[in-house]
């Protein structure tokens, strides 16, 4: 049976890695020793990563380990979510909408999140950005997108 | 001499007012986020980034560093006011920094730690600003294969001096080494696991993997064990030390200076190792030793120091080999890359100003850490009361925004999203991102040098052990590797590591 669960995952994840590097490589001329293709390396470097996933999946039935602790989650789900959905709406709504939009999502993740320090939070922060990253550093985000017809 | 003519001429660069002022906004910018609760100094510095692209490369990299030292600093101050290191460099200041806070010690405990970081700092500069031209000298006289092995040997040292299982840093190391590579092959123009989009044609960006592995990453993390955050702040009543204590900390601070220049210039977490090797060092030798964990003086001087002198000699193989020793330092090399420098031995020689003015900036921002920060004291005391709830929030959409504007691209934010999920189960796996972020800056630079030395050899792979440079290297990093692989020593890394 699997001893640890830490080293047999991590494992697997590096031969998947390592896998899929060379795989995908198979396209792009190896080339020689001499003169090396832009597949030579990172065939190498996949070949090693196998090697390596496999003393790791080997050590996870053989070595006993600490067991992997549990995934947060919702934490997870809700950070990343906030993340990508403000890369998703950032330049269609603009910032004014879609930074709020992320920080309470993301602050939702929290057991003590509370909607008056969020609200607070958010609209600072939305001030605070508007000012300093687009009027200030001019960085081309716009405030209210052309979503809403401007 | 040439040396002062050299400072002088850095002095002459840093004490421009427009420097002087971004000296002290970074070093200001990084102590007040190394203060909040939950963000280290890679994840300050990657978020922070963005704010120096508009300006002169000098100015940027001043702030940077700046910003480096002021959130080191900043992490000082919460492991002695609330038990919390911001970084991994000052666990050890928590041992006997809050012990001391409790017993009403607070504020000689944070003039102990000012006062030997800034003396570190000091004496540091002088090490790199003496040490760096030679290096540089010597580095121009690497070929491609030496170049290699010197990778090699940095690799291995931050695979060995890494946190947890040496399997799975060597497993980070390739897989970093695998994601650098992605992007155009400059060789062949090949598009290599880019997955026909554009937006990885140029490979996939330092700064947006940072933020992911260790912003994105951290706050998931905290967010698992929210309920044990409970922050009690010890009273400050003086910050002076009385006149006992001040005799007490010259000899901890004078050692731990010495250990952690030395340390810092190895690759891999540095600073981490300087400051404990510098605390076990008092522990042994202390005449106080019964005292320590229970609120020694000594205990706070000497990694303080170790910790400070370490980050600045951290910057000596950045600067003169263009090779980083740590992920912070892969950052300014990445920042550097965007303003235009190629880092390397030739900068000390083709860009004089920008190289002696960050020596000597440096010096000016520990100085304004000393002359600042105790003052300031009450201000970051109000900061670490901040709620971690309320705060990554707004750490996340800075990391937003901040990774958008590197190639004006949401590409970007998904990108960081991606890797924000592969820290987090990384790090459930007891893999540290550490060695992998390093490998990735490095990947693309290994494979070229690969190719040149093989191509000058005619693909006979004996010229890395036939050239004494690259042999010598490679001899190094067998040995380190041996220290792990020896039984007794890699006990005492497990114990290093546990305390």
């Amino acid at each position: 049976m699997i001893q640890s669960t830490k080293d047999f995952w991590s494992g697997l994840i590096y031969i998947f890695f390592g896998l899929s590097a060379i795989v995908i490589a198979r396209e792009y001329g190896m080339g020689t020793a001499l003169k090396m293709g832009a597949a030579y390396f990172p065939t190498l470097l996949g070949g090693l990563l196998i090697l390596i996933g496999a003393i790791s999946v080997i050590r996870g039935f053989v070595i006993r380990g600490a067991p992997v602790g549990a995934f947060a989650f919702k934490g997870l789900l809700m950070v990343v979510g906030a993340t990508l959905l403000f890369g998703l709406i950032v330049r269609g709504v603009g910032l004014a909408i879609a930074l709020p939009v992320s920080v309470i999502l993301s602050a939702a993740a929290s057991s003590r999140f509370g909607w008056k320090p969020t609200m607070l939070i958010a609209a600072g922060l939305t001030l605070f950005c508007v000012l300093v990253f687009v009027k200030g550093l001019g960085i081309p985000l716009p405030v209210i997108g052309p979503w809403f017809g401007r | 001499m040439d040396l002062f003519a050299n400072l002088a001429l850095g002095l002459s660069t840093a004490v421009s007012p427009g420097n002087l002022l971004y000296c002290l906004i970074g070093v200001f910018l990084g102590t007040a986020i190394g203060v909040l609760p939950g963000l280290g100094p890679t994840a300050t510095i990657a978020m922070l980034l963005p704010l120096t692209f508009a300006l002169p490369p000098i100015s940027a990299l001043i702030m940077l560093a700046g910003i480096y030292y002021g959130s080191q600093y900043g992490g000082s101050t919460t492991s002695i006011l609330v038990n919390l290191p911001g970084e991994a460099a000052s666990v050890v200041t928590t041992l006997d920094g809050y012990q001391m806070a409790k017993q009403g010690r607070a504020g000689p405990a944070l003039t102990a730690s000012a006062v030997g970081s800034f003396f570190a700092g000091t004496v540091a500069t002088f090490l790199l600003a003496l040490f760096a031209p030679p290096l540089a000298e010597a580095a121009l006289k690497f070929g491609p294969a030496d170049y290699f092995s010197l990778m090699v040997l940095g690799l291995v040292a931050s695979v060995v001096l890494a946190q947890g299982s040496l399997l799975h840093a060597i497993g980070m190391v390739v897989l970093g080494l695998l994601f650098g590579l992605i992007g155009s092959d400059v060789t062949s123009g090949v598009q290599r696991y880019t997955f026909g989009i554009p937006e990885m044609a140029d490979g996939i960006g330092f700064v947006t993997v940072a933020m992911g592995m260790f912003g994105l990453s951290e706050i998931v993390r905290n967010l698992e064990n929210e309920t044990e955050r409970s922050v009690v702040i010890a009273k400050i009543t003086s910050l002076m030390p009385t006149k006992d204590e001040w005799k007490r900390i010259i000899a901890p601070i004078l050692r731990g200076t010495i250990i952690g220049s030395a340390v810092g210039i190895l690759p891999g977490s540095g600073s981490i190792l300087g400051s404990f090797a510098a605390y076990s060092i008092e522990k042994k030798i202390s005449k106080n030793r019964a005292q320590f964990g229970k609120g020694a003086i000594e205990g706070v001087a000497a990694p303080e120091s170790a910790n400070n002198a370490g980050a600045q000699t951290s910057f000596i193989p950045m600067l003169t080999l263009g090779i980083p020793s740590n992920p912070v330092m892969a950052l300014m090399v990445g920042a550097m890359i965007i303003q235009g420098i190629q880092p390397g031995p030739s900068v000390i020689r083709e860009q004089p100003a920008l190289f002696w003015g960050i020596i000597v900036s440096m010096w000016i921002g520990n100085l304004f850490l000393l002359i600042l920060n105790l003052p300031l004291i009450g201000m970051w005391v109000k900061m670490i009361t901040i709620p971690y709830q309320l705060l990554y929030p707004a750490i996340l959409v800075f990391c937003g925004i901040g990774v958008f504007s590197l190639n004006n691209s949401t590409f970007d934010i998904y990108l960081m999203g991606l890797f924000g999920v592969l820290g987090y189960i990384f790090s459930k796996l007891g893999c540290e991102p550490a060695p992998m972020l390093l490998a990735f800056i490095l990947g693309p630079l290994m494979e070229e040098n690969l190719r040149r030395a093989m191509l000058i050899s005619r693909g006979d792979p004996m010229v890395f052990v036939r050239r004494p440079i690259s042999a010598t290297l490679l001899v190094l990093a067998v040995l380190a590797m041996c220290t792990v692989l020896i039984p007794a020593f890699s006990k005492t890394r497990e114990e290093a590591f546990k305390e």
